[in-house]
């Protein structure tokens, strides 16, 4: 008896599912016609009861965050869904886009409607050209079909390559034309977000989850998931695995789990480190194949559920090597507005170098330690908070990794046993 | 190049996109690439112009975000995907094998103008691991020689088609014109989703062995 | 009069209460215990930002802690907030000695060799909040050393810590914002777009506010060390705005201006004229003997003595008159006020060394002298209207004031001007068209209420009809007038009566109670009571041979709207010419006479609300003497006596002179002219001076000019079309006396209209085409 619940992905193999007619085939925009006849105040409620929570990382609940706008103040309000995906190991929104757009465009006319938006802009990232393709062509067709255009618009918003902007008010900025650095809060965006207006800024997942919701009501997704986390979600499986891939399933699901539905570790290999919801989670280690995989299981086992990216690395591969590879991801991305995470991650990388290349001494891992702390909690913006999270958490599971670099002079690991060919003669 | 009285009138659509005219400032810079292939001081001054900006203000944008490129790239533009999950699991060693083989540096192009390279941070496709996109098109579960023939027929002029994507691929001046919100017609193309997206559906329905 | 009510909140720094407004930055509330958070972005005039987190401390409010500590430089104070600082957490401590730690890992260690290096926040900070030793041994980031953002700002970006305290600056106090952050991450930097340089008229202000030496002016870089300098507070002789101001000296000589902190004038900004143009004191030839012209007509070197009985001589032996530029210090012109009614029994005294008319002596005489519009008038005005007059040129503070209003509350400003000017532009101005010297007709229709402020600048006396207009307009709306003059010294010049209708504080000549009143102020037995002449009629006065003397200080005869006349009348009469430098006066004058530059004495201005602007001598050990001083010494040798031995003297006696409470002198109304037609190649000539340009005081500032805008002819889309001429295409528009050639812009302008810089380089047109503002002129392709 699987655990998993296609909700989302339920007709993703039917191979037109992206366009109008699939979509329209499974009952697509029946629950935004029901949503637009009920009062908007309701349309919230019956979110909030549902329990849906924000599926980008935050897990902030999406019926609060719509009412928290503003009602009756007579100023424009609008929708920005998140689409930037780009948390490391997070594949989730863009293959949920590429094989059903129309979900999102539904979610987003319920939403709307429900905070009293004319205006949804959706914020893709730009290197996923095919992607944009699909979610505007589906923008058309809602328009051709009468969908948008009568009291709801759509705009779809392509970036260009900037991991900040996945921040929501770096989003905002960006999407209003500026640099995409993060703003200052508050004002919060739900009260000054886009063009200083009332504005909810929302997950893929988290509005594409909205019309099943509307269709089946909350009682129905209430009915999934744990005690505070409710409902299914995406769990994206990559890594040292025999198949990875998208598994929907209700909140709490376990790894374990996941790893059994799925065939495991790849064959021959023991698992090492994960990470539960991207590179800016703590990772986690086999201690933690039970963990409940929702917001509170997470965090009471020290990390976050985030974005639910299960990044599996199993016993070949180099954890120094690893957070290396991710710190320096977060010094290419790091927007360069605040002191801590600009210069921070330049000089983590500097060590990080040294101590993979067995240069380091041991003092330099206590230095990297302090200044971790020097960058957590520091930061204008989560960016730097999460380019410690790979460090601190790595160091505290697989200090004697880091160590055996300093003893050995070297990595003592061979890239080539971790690569997906290896020994396929490649 | 000069941008035709065509291209404005284009970019006089992707302006009145939006509610204010400065939010057109990204879709109108990789559309300036779509016509010149990088982000051109001609380029910086039109948008410049048409959005009553200073041109401080365009290149301040335009040099924040990585996909807008200061200098002509190839034809075809090759991200190699080096975060770390991609990296470990053959990345490097993609990347590595397309330096020597095309024998350019990170955002090198070769001197055919066809192929330019570039490591990329993750790109959202992780279960394909390790991936490679082209033009921002999607090339899964690449190795080492899928890669190299990936180049090599770029440089042939008949580049095999990516994984999930249209059905043929497109230039980077095209695939720009796609990112500033042009519709090309090609959207139907290509597959819905691969298998590792449907695997858990699969799983589900009990269609796996 | 009303009182605002200002909510007070209490909060606790380091246990210590401290009440301050609501809306205050917990920063400043801990400033005000004299408890000094370090920081770098913070500004008090810039939005803040939070980039640098160098300002974090602990914060709890009602008992609840904030999870991690908080740019102090972002948050408002509440009710109930605790505020924990370095001195008492040590978490914040830590905080900071982290950050500042980090800011410092890819600074040069060059300070001996930096501008900043002594005056150095950075350097200061790290004293203060930093640690001895560092821990990093990586390699520093590295970009090619400075580079010049524009002629006179260079940029050392591996100095700059990112604090984007320019850029905010550029974009929201000047609305220039041509340098702006670019690239990302550890990559991030100050940057220009590279085809236009950061050509602000306010560029320096980011030199001063510049945190380390990322930034600095070309004309100061590498010259002195700051503890090496000796700082005067100053007042800015470039123009009425009035800023306070701080001068540098080094062994006598001054290296360099700063703006000084006045928050009623010009906050903590200036413009980059009076930032970067002090040179024309030692640069020019500066006179260092009187001259005295010989038998054989050659002037030459001669004893203060024998050059004081020369001058005194000669103003005895004819009719005289005095005329005083509007560059005076408000005591000189007090000097020459006094002197032309005790030493030469006249009223024929005129401090417009420049197009003028008699609509405006009235008018300034019925509106402008002891008024008292201010900045203020402009922070609450519903609507500013602006005639004849540029501010961004003309008065950049004004400008600077009327823009942080219109970003702040989208203040409503309308322009009745001939071409929309760059600077109305910024301010979002509404532009009313009108064809040069049909000022007048357009501002009867403009509606005003009392809270509403004209801005009135000394071009309006260049068509005729406008300030009686402005006059109608005041009286039907209530609204505020402004006379904002460009030089620094006509406000005080028309208090002090250096002009031909009034007496100082404002005294009517023409009536007897005020003539007794300073009658008996100077000890005269009486006054001349005629109505004296203005500056053009002076030179005519001496032309037709009814006037053999003049004597003349500070005036530039090509000023003038007729030249011609001014030169020939400066040939023919005998004249006595106080000068700090060689100029077309003293190369006529038949006694020199050198006087101290502004920077060598002690004074003040009144700026354009009549403020006093006092400053003291920046350079001490010079040996010039005032204009007064000299003045008194005359008036001795000619068996009078002016009694103003000392600028305190003067002070002394201007204020024991009481407020007129007599009648204010009336205004005769004068009407628009009649448009002239034109047709095929005529225009009307339109102009205005621009900030940077040919001005005296500007000569010698070769990186300062370099920022100068480009010198265009401008004509209208529709004119241009008609002569089949684009952008860039030369223009020639000539006059009867002369022509200039200049490039072609092609902007919004009044059909009938082409403008041209009044005194720019290749484009002087007082001097080139003999006038400057509603003449016929000829306009060809060429």
């Amino acid at each position: 008896m699987t655990k998993l619940t296609p909700i989302l992905s339920a007709h993703w193999d039917e191979k037109d599912s992206f366009t109008i007619e699939a979509y329209k085939r499974h009952g697509g925009y029946t629950a935004s016609a029901k949503a637009l006849a009920m009062d908007p105040d309701a349309v919230i409620q019956l979110v909030k009861d549902s329990g849906l929570r924000g599926r980008g990382g935050a897990g902030f609940p999406t019926g609060m965050k719509w009412g928290f706008i503003p009602q009756g103040d007579d100023k424009d309000h609008y929708l920005v869904v998140n689409a930037d995906e780009s948390e490391p190991g997070t594949c989730k929104d863009m293959p949920l886009l590429m094989a059903n757009p129309h979900v999102l465009i539904e979610g987003c006319i319920i939403a709307c409607h429900a905070i009293r938006a004319k205006h949804a802009f959706i914020y893709i990232r730009g290197e996923v050209t095919h992607v944009a393709r699909r979610l505007n062509q589906a923008i058309e067709d809602a328009y051709k079909a009468g969908l948008l255009g009568k009291g709801i618009d759509v705009v779809l918003h392509i970036g260009a390559g900037a991991y900040i902007c996945g921040e929501e008010t770096a989003l905002l900025d960006s999407l209003e034309g500026f640099r995409g650095q993060p703003r200052l809060r508050p004002p919060f965006p739900a009260i000054a977000g886009l063009y200083a207006r009332p504005t909810v800024v929302n997950n893929v997942e988290s509005i594409a989850s909205v019309p099943a919701i509307i269709a089946n009501g909350a009682e129905w997704y209430q009915g999934m998931g744990t005690e505070k986390s409710k409902g299914a979600t995406l769990y994206s499986l990559s890594g040292h695995v025999k198949n990875p891939g998208q598994f929907e399933a209700p909140l709490g699901i376990t790894l374990r789990e996941i790893l059994e539905l799925s065939g495991g570790i790849r064959a021959g290999h023991t698992l090492k480190f994960w990470t539960p919801g991207g590179s800016s989670t703590p990772i986690f280690t086999t201690e933690h194949l039970d963990v409940p995989l929702d917001y509170e299981g997470v965090s009471a086992a020290g990390s976050m559920l985030g974005t639910k990216a299960l990044q599996i690395f199993d016993e070949t591969t180099c954890v120094v090597r690893a957070v290396l590879r991710w710190t320096e991801f977060y010094k290419h991305e790091s927007c360069g507005k605040c002191t801590p995470c600009r210069e921070g991650t330049w000089w983590l990388v500097q060590l990080l170098r040294d101590l993979e290349a067995g240069k380091g001494t041991e003092a330099d891992l206590a230095k990297l330690l302090d200044l971790c702390d020097n960058i957590m909690g520091r930061s204008f913006c989560a960016l730097g908070d999460g380019a410690t999270s790979p460090i601190t958490s790595s160091i505290k599971y697989f200090r004697d990794e880091y160590i055996a670099h300093i003893t050995n002079g070297g990595c003592p690991f061979d890239p080539v046993a971790s690569t997906l060919f290896a020994g396929a003669g490649a | 190049m000069a941008f035709s009285n065509e291209d404005l009138a284009i970019m006089e659509t992707i302006i009145k996109r939006y509610p204010r005219p400065r939010s057109a400032i990204m879709p109108l810079l990789h559309f300036v690439q779509s016509r010149d292939g990088y982000v051109t001081n001609e380029g910086i001054e039109l948008i410049a112009q048409q959005l009553d900006l200073a041109a401080a203000e365009v290149t301040a944008v335009s040099t924040f975000y990585t996909q807008y490129k200061p200098t002509p790239v190839g034809e075809y533009h090759v991200g190699v995907c080096t975060n770390t999950l991609c990296a470990v699991m053959g990345g490097d060693a993609i990347m590595d094998a397309l330096k020597d083989h095309l024998g350019i540096e990170n955002d090198g192009v070769t001197t055919d103008g066809k192929v330019s390279l570039e490591h990329i941070e993750c790109n959202a496709a992780c279960d394909y691991a390790p991936v490679v996109m082209a033009n921002w098109e999607f090339y899964d579960n690449q190795t080492v020689q899928s890669a190299k023939d990936l180049v090599d027929s770029m440089r042939a002029g008949n580049p095999k088609p990516p994984t999930r994507g249209p059905n043929s691929l497109v230039t980077w001046k095209q695939a720009s014109a796609v990112l500033a919100g042009l519709n090309d017609g090609k959207a139907n193309e290509g597959v819905q989703a691969g298998a590792p997206t449907l695997l858990g559906l699969k799983i589900a329905k009990g269609e796996t062995k | 009069m009303t009182t605002e009510v200002v909510d007070m909140i209490t909060v606790v720094v380091d246990g210590f209460e401290v009440s301050v407004p609501k809306g205050t930055l917990v920063i400043r509330a801990a400033e005000k215990l004299g408890i000094q958070i370090p920081r770098f972005c913070d500004h008090p005039l810039l939005d803040p930002v939070g980039a640098c987190r160098q300002c974090l401390v602990d914060i709890e409010i009602n008992g609840r802690a904030f999870p991690k500590p908080q740019a102090s430089c972002t948050i408002p104070v509440e009710p109930g907030m605790i505020v924990k600082t370095q001195l008492t957490s040590p978490v914040a401590e830590k905080a900071q000695r982290g950050v500042m730690e980090l800011l410092l890992i890819n600074h040069p260690l060059d300070c001996p060799v930096c501008d900043k290096g002594g005056e150095c926040p950075l350097q200061n900070q790290a004293m203060s909040n930093g640690q001895g030793e560092t821990r990093y041994e990586g390699v520093k980031r590295t970009f090619q050393k400075p580079i010049n953002i524009s002629s006179q700002v260079l940029l050392d970006r591996e100095r700059c810590v990112l604090c984007a305290r320019c850029t905010r600056f550029s974009e929201q106090i000047a609305s220039d914002p041509f340098i702006t952050l670019n690239e990302r991450g550890a990559l991030q930097q100050v940057g220009i777009y590279e085809n236009k340089p950061f050509e602000s008229y306010f560029s320096g202000n980011t030199v001063q506010i510049c945190p380390v030496g990322a930034l600095t002016g070309a004309a100061y870089r590498f010259r002195a060390r700051p503890f090496d300098l000796v700082s005067t507070p100053s007042a800015c002789e470039h123009c009425a705005s009035g800023c306070d101001m701080r001068t540098d000296v080094r062994r006598g000589k001054t290296l360099r201006r700063l703006a000084g902190d006045d928050p009623t004038v010009n906050e903590e900004w200036n413009c980059d004229k009076g930032r970067w143009a002090f040179k024309y004191v030692t640069s020019v030839d500066r006179l260092t003997t009187p001259l005295v012209r010989n038998a054989s007509g050659e002037l030459v070197a001669a004893s203060w003595p024998e050059a004081l009985a020369a001058a005194a001589k000669g103003l005895k032996a004819a009719k005289a008159a005095v005329l005083v530029g509007g560059r005076a210090t408000h005591e000189d012109a007090y000097g020459y006020s006094k002197f032309a009614r005790v030493a030469l029994s006249t009223n024929d005294i005129d401090f417009r060394s420049r197009v003028s008319s008699d609509e405006e002596r009235e008018f300034l005489a019925a509106r402008v002298v002891g008024s008292s519009t201010t900045y203020m008038d402009i922070d609450r005005a519903d609507h500013v209207l602006l005639v004849g007059f540029e501010p961004e040129e003309e008065s950049p503070i004004v400008f600077l004031r009327l823009n942080k209003q219109v970003r702040k509350r989208a203040l409503k400003v309308s322009a009745i001007a001939t071409k929309l000017s760059i600077g109305v532009e910024k301010l979002k101005g509404k532009f009313v068209k009108v064809a040069p010297g049909q000022e007048g007709a357009a501002i009867a229709a403009q509606s005003l209420t009392s809270k509403s402020v004209i801005l009135v600048g000394e071009r309006a006396a260049e068509s005729a009809g406008v300030l009686s207009a402005v006059a109608a307009l005041a009286d039907s709306s209530s609204a505020k007038i402004a006379w904002i003059p460009r030089r620094a010294g006509e406000r005080g010049a028309l208090e002090a009566g250096a002009i031909g209708n009034l007496l100082p504080g404002g005294r009517p000549v023409e009536d007897a109670a005020a003539r007794v009143d300073i009658a008996a102020l100077w000890g005269a037995d009486s006054l001349p009571s005629a109505v004296g002449k203005s500056t053009n009629e002076i030179y005519a006065a001496v032309n037709a041979g009814e006037i053999g003397a003049l004597l003349v200080g500070g005036v530039d005869p090509l000023d003038s709207d007729n030249c011609q006349a001014a030169l020939a009348a400066l040939d023919k009469a005998f004249v006595v010419s106080l000068e700090i430098a060689s100029s077309a006066v003293t190369q006529r004058a038949d006694v020199v006479l050198p006087v101290a530059a502004v920077t060598e004495k002690s004074g003040s201005f009144l700026n354009w609300e009549g403020r006093p602007r006092s400053f003291d001598a920046a350079v001490h050990d010079s040996l010039n003497r005032s204009d007064l001083r000299i003045l008194s010494m005359i008036a001795e040798e000619m068996g009078t006596s002016v009694n103003l031995a000392t600028v305190t003297a003067a002070i002394k006696e201007i204020s024991s002179i009481g407020k007129w409470d007599g009648a204010r002198a009336s205004m005769n109304k004068v009407s628009v002219s009649s448009h002239p037609a034109v047709t095929g190649d005529q225009f009307i000539l339109t102009s205005w001076r621009r900030l940077l340009d040919l001005g005296t005081l500007q000569q010698g500032e070769e990186n300062l000019a370099g920022t100068a805008r480009k010198t265009v002819a401008v004509i209208s889309p529709k004119r241009a079309q008609a002569m089949g001429v684009t952008d860039g295409d030369q223009l020639k528009i000539s006059t009867s006396l002369g022509s200039v050639t200049l490039s072609a812009l092609v902007e919004d302008i009044h059909d009938d209209a082409v403008w041209a810089p009044r005194n720019s380089r290749g484009s002087q047109l007082l001097v080139n085409l003999g006038v400057a503002h509603g003449a016929v002129v000829t306009v060809v392709k060429a």
